[in-house]
């Protein structure tokens, strides 16, 4: 139907195939290929979806701007099925594996590739001494699918498979270890958390479906002003609501967060492709997609620019105590990704999107970088262990250098542009968010030169064995860290003017009209100082950060010291994990006990155990009846015959002399019988 | 009649009590060898009564008779030896105490 079409856009539905195809060769042939074969095969097939979607994208930068939406059904999925809609009408329920590629999925899909193809590049440097090599590529590439259908899908049922195909795969491969306790506990974790957030998700899909009677994209919005909602509809808010409920549990807000950070278990090319740049992201990018919808609910707005903000500074202040170089990461993605849900609860979808794109750069960056910092370090985690590498392992140093100034908002970098669109949004909305996105933005700047100065600089506390091996990654390793970091500086340069937010307008501004949410006149008269105020922050942040571990390093035990409480607090992680304990996981198993005790008591108890004893009282009942009234009678009989054959019995002694004497003695009687007879006769 | 003849009544004593020399024999003896001569004693008690009463009566039948059962008698200790031949070779035993198989 789309004949007309150029190539890329016409085979978009190719590009989640590449990969899957490779995943599947390495279900059935990973373990016989050779090492470079693997790589040659998944590290191909990422490269050919990330041409496909260059192409594509290239393309459809091509068509008018109004124009910029194509879709392509494969085939249906599921028939159509007829239902009602909840006010009523009739409806058929269709659901088909049909891909959508319009400026959003564009900008997602060249995010997944491009940066999933950095990192496959990587991770045959990193992974190469690792077992398990194919199977590794395996998940990366089934994960590289699943984020694609997830992308790409043109419903919200097709994005739902994605979304858990990504939550599979990070499980899986948060598990990479599993011979290692603590990676298969947090695989697990990671995988129930998630759950809870899916749960909601899909009750979004449900309401979704009742409510409008569809649950494709591009049917929503019309479905939307046909519905003639108003604005605030509890019903559209309850939606809303929902979804949200699933983003937190996939981005890791508030209140599901808990999983990212023992997500680090897993090695790190996947903490910086799932766990920063692809999958947790996949939260904002549906609430991106589903913006129609968040548009006609000011109130469920303002939950997700409240709990981004919230979770946004809560991670921040997290990140500050940690001591494992991944703990600081995986709590900086949690409080960028809160920045992101700020940008969409305060209406600046484009500007969430825009920052999901350059944190794609720069945390991949981060993690890659501190994913060769421990290489080099023979697998050393922990910050109080590093120090002054910046001179031995040069090329990483310098490429997470330019992370850490992008991720705290220096500019020209790329973090200095999203963060800087985002703020200056959330200024217009909310003075509260603003000052909570400020002061992150400082706390950002000094946790993240914290860990930059703690690795890099000052005096080394490397363990004198590892010291000996400290080296350089291999180029394989490093290619990507260059290209990554060169993005990183210059990533943002495509928002300036707007360019970004113009190309993604067509997405996230078509049921805009309705809600009127910032006053542009006000936020463009205070974008120049807003500017300055968050340049500001980032940079005394960042001198902070400096003042206490370069240049007075006795300084950060004794403020931990004299602040126990408050640093026991945050180095405990506000003891978040021990409250969730106590208040879910272990009633969870208390539920569990009782259930297994009612199943022990009552169910084994009474109810089998019972129905035991009632067969042996029963069968006791039996064997009597057998052995004394039924065998009884048998054997009555026998004994009746036996006393009557006694007479028989006596004479039968076996002797056949006695034999003898009793014919003799018969004999002799009936002659004595006879001759009596003939006596009386003759008498 | 001849003056020295003999009264039968000495002849069926004589048998009687060859007759119940032998029954006792037949009765109480242990060696069924000696049971079967004891039935022997029997046999020829009969044949002096026939005998006997065959010169008493002046006709031969009871002769012929005694003949067949010497003949009688003959087959009788042959098939009877041959029986407890084969008894011995089965349960090494000749004593008609031991032959308790008829009761089981």
């Amino acid at each position: 139907m789309n004949a007309a079409l150029p190539f890329f856009l016409d085979h978009i539905w190719l590009i989640p195939l590449f990969p899957l195809a490779t995943a599947a060769a390495m279900l059935f042939f990973g373990r016989r290929l050779r090492n470079d074969a693997v790589s040659g095969l998944c590290v191909g097939s990422v490269f050919l979806s990330f041409i496909f979607s260059a192409g594509a994208f290239l393309q459809l930068l091509a068509m008018r701007a109004d124009e910029r939406i194509v879709s392509k059904v494969l085939f249906d999925w599921l028939p159509a099925i007829p239902y009602h809609t909840l006010d009523g009408r009739l409806t058929n329920f269709v659901a088909d594996w049909g891909f959508q590629l319009d400026p959003l999925s564009a900008v997602m899909i060249l995010v997944v590739t491009g940066v999933g193809l950095l990192i496959h590049i990587y991770s045959t440097g990193y992974m190469a001494h690792e077992g398990g090599y194919y199977r590794f590529f395996g998940y990366l590439n089934l994960f590289m699918f699943s984020m694609l259908m997830l992308v790409l899908a043109n419903n919200l049922l097709l994005l739902f498979v994605g979304w858990e195909g990504v939550g599979t795969c990070s499980y899986l491969l948060i598990g990479f270890y599993f011979h290692k306790r603590s990676a298969s506990d947090a695989g697990k974790k990671a995988f129930i958390v998630n759950r809870i957030g899916d749960a909601g998700f899909l009750l979004g899909i449900f309401m979704t479906s009742a409510l409008l009677g569809t649950i494709r994209f591009s049917d929503i919005g019309p479905a939307l002003a046909a519905g003639h909602f108003a604005l605030g509809d509890p019903r559209i808010t309850a939606m809303a609501l929902l979804f949200f409920v699933g983003a937190t549990g996939k981005s890791a807000q508030i209140p599901l967060y808990v999983w990212l950070p023992d997500a680090m278990e897993g090695p790190t090319p996947v903490s910086a492709l799932i766990h920063a740049a692809t999958m947790v992201t996949a939260g904002v990018y549906m609430v991106a997609r589903t913006n129609a919808i968040y548009q006609l609910s000011p109130s469920a707005m303002a939950v997700v620019a409240g709990i981004g903000g919230v979770t946004a500074i809560f991670a921040a202040s997290l990140g500050v105590a940690q001591n494992d170089i991944k703990k600081v990461l995986a709590y900086s993605t949690i409080s960028q990704l809160g920045y992101m849900f700020l940008a969409c609860g305060v209406g600046a979808f484009a500007a969430g999107i825009f920052h999901l794109m350059t944190h794609a750069f720069f945390k991949g960056l981060l993690f890659l970088a501190a994913g060769s910092v421990i290489h080099a370090l023979s697998g050393e985690q922990d910050m109080q262990k590093m120090g002054a590498l910046a001179g031995k392992i040069r090329r990483t140093w310098l490429t997470m250098g330019a992370a850490t100034l992008a991720i705290a908002g220096v500019p020209p970098l790329a973090g200095f542009f999203s963060k800087d669109e985002i703020l200056g949004r959330a200024f217009a909305y909310s003075r509260v968010l603003w000052l909570v996105g400020w002061i992150t933005a400082g706390m950002t700047a000094f946790y993240m030169f914290r860990l930059f100065f703690l690795t890099f600089h000052g005096q080394s506390r490397v363990d004198h064995e590892a010291e000996h091996h400290i080296h350089e990654s291999p180029n394989s390793m490093l290619v990507p860290l260059m290209i990554l970091a060169v993005l990183s500086v210059i990533g943002g340069w495509i928002g300036i003017g707007g360019r970004f937010e113009h190309f993604l307008d067509p997405v996230v501004a078509r049921a805009a009209g309705r809600a009127e949410l910032a006053a542009p006149a006000e936020a463009a008269a205070s974008e120049t100082v807003l500017m300055l105020a968050s340049v500001a922050i980032g940079l005394a942040g960042i001198g902070l950060a400096w003042f206490l571990y370069i240049k007075r390093t006795d300084l950060p035990e004794k403020m931990a010291a004299s602040f126990g409480a408050a640093y026991r607090a945050v180095y405990h992680k506000y003891y978040v994990d021990e409250i969730y304990d106590a208040m879910f996981v272990n009633r969870a198993k208390d539920l569990g006990l009782a259930l297994g005790s009612f199943d022990e008591n009552i169910v084994d108890g009474l109810g089998v155990n019972g129905a035991g004893w009632l067969t042996r009282v029963t069968s006791r009942l039996s064997i009597w009846w057998d052995t004394w009234i039924v065998d009884g009678s048998v054997r009555l009989g026998a004994t009746l015959v036996w006393l009557l054959n006694l007479p028989a019995r006596l004479i039968q002694v076996g002797l056949v002399q006695a034999y003898m004497l009793f014919i003799v003695l018969g004999l002799i009687g009936f002659l004595a019988y006879y001759f009596h007879l003939m006596h009386a006769v003759a008498r | 009649m001849a003056a020295s003849t003999i009264a039968p009544d000495y002849y069926l004593l004589l048998s009687l009590a060859l007759f119940t020399i032998g029954v006792i024999g037949v009765l109480t003896r242990r060696n069924v060898i000696v049971v079967l001569m004891s039935i022997e004693l029997i046999l020829n008690a009969v044949n002096i009564n026939l005998v006997a009463f065959s010169r008493y009566w002046g006709s031969v039948d009871g002769q012929v008779f005694a003949i067949f059962v010497i003949t009688d008698a003959a087959a009788e200790a042959a098939v009877g030896l041959g029986i407890i031949l084969a008894f011995f070779r089965n349960r090494e035993t000749v004593l008609a105490d031991e032959m308790d198989m008829l009761k089981w």
